[in-house]
């Protein structure tokens, strides 16, 4: 058995581990084993959802290969093990882009429709669920389905954002769009409260495909930050930058995020990149991955590992409970510079679980601290349950079972097709089994 | 297209192989000759190089690794169809050692198919090239071929073999237009160290080791190890004297 952490570091359980290397192959691997199991890609999210202490983890990671790429329509057709780096790099200089990305390109493409990743254009394309044209999913029993939009709709529905309890994504077919290049015209407002935060996300909403903000988490509850909004640019080639990797060589014995470094770090990043020009042009690496490239970034948070909160609450109450969520967060003196603030779009997500929904989320980097930061949580879900709101499962590693189930409505429907034989620590945390 | 490179890699569907020709048609297209024992393996190899590298030419060939007459007529026609560039001989398997000390067959299979066939491979091709008096000859040898040890003396030896027979026809092409390198990979994270990973050794990412097998061919260089700190390894692993290198459980 191998110690198996997910990106949140937060425990080091032993794993059995089986690698799925062929997809001919897979039905045979994942077929009774001694053990229920779930599939493991790039171990990208954050608490559970990816983890099955003393159970097995099907390492999906060898199932990366190219199945066919139509130039002309952009439809790519893959195995579920390849990343999203890959496809970008194949795609881009052919005038294709995936649709939907998160912040970081290295992930699997099982692990994107496992948990409905989104990205900063939700609100024009929809998460990643919304351009699988069609997928393969392999079931303990032996048992192949093809679902898709138009095929078995039931199923398609349940596998996507289903956190991967559904079978073993094998296979998957893509919808890409169109894209001049790789480059974007960027622009960075500063906005000095939430209520400029909302204004600005209403403007940019018809006029940009990517909004995000950066939002400072500890000064007084006010809610200044930096809003970030780009388009696809056309202009043509130009020389690409470096892509210079550095990584975090070792998890330093406590968190470099801490209370002394928070309030230094928060007020220099926010007046520094006031500073810079508005407007850029900016290559697709930085812009949609900002933090690839420094790999292995998450051991700043030190040995203890850390906790993301990320949740979307309805537009109607947006503005108070954010206000509400940072003024719990201010007063903790605990919080994150990965502090995250972006409108989603009006649209119904695909997936049965899939998280993004009408409204607006929050996501935040906690060191933990134990006691302390569950304290914290705590007040925040008070806030959340009030709101109507609900938590991304793939960020999540302490969710009460209550706001699960009121946050996912959907979810007696989806439980109908779960594979028995497949189990992961979220699961058994969250429903039961 | 002309004037591409013209790669054949024996052993094609190996994650090494495989991952040495995706870097060879990042950049630039090329002409890859697939060889290996499985069609549907080989098929979903060329279909993810060609997806990734469409104005490359991709065959696939289904060939014998153990009968010398296959052997040779499945060269003779990939030559047929042109001079190759660079000949990557990459197929192996790693057995359990207990396992082989248990099963004359299986330690006289592992014997063959690690260190017999690829000499075959190579030795059929050097006629070809050392006619044209060009190419390259590529050999996937292992870290284990540089001493016997207990956990895994009858690959090793195979591999061994394959050293030696490198080093002579190194020897036989000097001064000539072809050249011969061994590779010598470390444990590597691919499909067929599974069991090494599921004991938890450390193991070198596949990407990685191809980047330097790639570099390493085209500078030419006699011998490759694969992450290079196996060189220093092995070198120190070499000079230790048997009577202290027996005892110790390695």
């Amino acid at each position: 058995m191998i110690p198996v952490s997910s990106w949140g570091r937060l425990s080091a359980d032993p794993h059995h581990i089986i690698s799925l290397n062929d997809p001919s192959k897979v039905g045979e691997a994942v077929h009774k084993g001694p053990h229920p199991g779930v599939a493991h890609g790039m171990g990208r999210s954050y608490g559970d959802v990816c983890l099955n202490p003393k159970g097995t983890l099907w390492l999906t990671t060898g199932l990366d290969h190219f199945i066919s790429f139509d130039q002309n329509t952009g439809r790519l057709v893959c195995e579920a093990g390849v990343l999203l780096r890959d496809i970008q790099r194949l795609a881009i200089p052919h005038g294709w882009i995936l649709p939907a990305t998160p912040g970081t390109q290295l992930v699997t493409v099982g692990g994107a429709i496992a948990n409905d990743v989104h990205g900063k254009n939700h609100h024009v394309l929809g998460s990643f669920g919304d351009h699988i044209q069609n997928l393969t999913l392999i079931r303990t029993d032996g048992g192949v389905i093809h679902c898709g939009p138009n095929e078995q709709p039931d199923w398609f529905a349940a596998t996507v954002g289903g956190l991967g309890l559904t079978g073993v994504i094998t296979q998957a077919e893509i919808q890409l769009r169109r894209v001049p290049g790789p480059w974007l015209n960027t622009e960075t407002v500063p906005y000095a409260n939430l209520d400029e935060f909302f204004r600005l996300a209403d403007d940019s909403e018809t006029e940009w495909e990517h909004t995000v903000s950066w939002i400072d988490c500890i000064s007084g509850g006010g809610g200044r930050g930096l809003f970030m909004r780009g388009n696809p640019a056309d202009i043509g080639r130009r020389p690409e930058p470096p892509g210079r990797k550095r990584t975090m060589p070792i998890a330093p014995p406590v968190s470099l995020v801490n209370r002394l470094s928070l309030r230094p770090f928060n007020l220099a990043y926010y007046h520094l990149k006031k500073l810079q020009p508005r407007q850029a042009i900016t290559h697709y690496e930085p812009f949609f991955y900002p933090l690839d490239n420094l790999l292995e970034w998450n051991r700043m948070y030190g040995p203890k590992g850390f906790f993301q909160y990320q949740c979307v609450v309805p537009r109607a109450v947006g503005r108070d409970a954010v206000q509400a969520m940072l003024r719990e967060i201010a007063k903790s003196g605990d919080g994150s510079f990965l502090a995250v603030l972006k409108t989603f779009g009006n649209r119904l997500p695909v997936g049965m679980l899939s998280f993004p929904q009408p409204g607006v989320t929050l996501a935040l980097d906690f060191p933990n601290h134990g006691e302390r930061t569950f304290k914290l949580f705590a007040q925040l879900d008070a806030i959340l349950r009030e709101a109507k709101g609900r938590i991304y499962p793939a960020k999540d590693a302490r969710m009460p079972r209550e706001l699960f189930e009121a946050g996912y409505p959907r979810l007696s429907e989806f439980m109908k097709y779960r594979d028995p034989d497949i189990s992961s620590e979220f699961s058994r945390r969250l429903m039961g089994s | 297209m002309k004037n591409m490179k013209r790669i054949v890699i024996v052993g094609a569907t190996s994650a090494i192989a495989e991952h040495c020709a995706r870097l060879w048609l990042k950049d630039r297209p090329a002409d890859l000759t697939l060889v290996g024992r499985d069609s549907h393996r080989l098929e979903r190899v060329a279909a993810d190089l060609k997806v990734r590298s469409p104005d490359s030419t991709v065959r696939i060939v289904l060939a014998d690794f153990i009968d010398p007459e296959a052997i040779q007529s499945t060269a003779e026609n990939i030559v047929k169809q042109g001079p190759v560039d660079i000949l990557l001989i990459a197929h192996g398997t790693l057995p359990v050692q207990t396992e082989c000390q248990a099963s004359l067959s299986l330690c006289r299979d592992t014997l063959e198919i690690n260190g017999i066939s690829p000499v075959l491979y190579a030795e059929t091709f050097a006629k070809h090239m050392a006619l044209v008096s060009r190419g390259t000859i590529a050999i996937i040898g292992s870290v284990a071929g540089d001493r016997g040890r207990k956990s895994n003396y009858v690959y090793g030896a195979a591999k061994g073999l394959v050293d030696r027979y490198a080093q002579g026809l190194q020897h036989r092409f000097a001064g000539s237009g072809v050249r011969v390198i061994l590779i010598k990979p470390g444990p590597t994270q691919t499909p067929m160290t599974a069991r090494l990973q599921s004991l938890n050794v450390k193991l070198a990412p596949v990407d990685k080791v191809a980047e330097l097998i790639v570099k390493g061919i085209e500078a030419g260089r006699d011998v490759i190890y694969a992450p290079k700190k196996w060189q220093l390894i092995m070198l120190i692993i070499r000079h230790i004297p048997s009577k202290v290198f027996n005892k110790l459980n390695i």
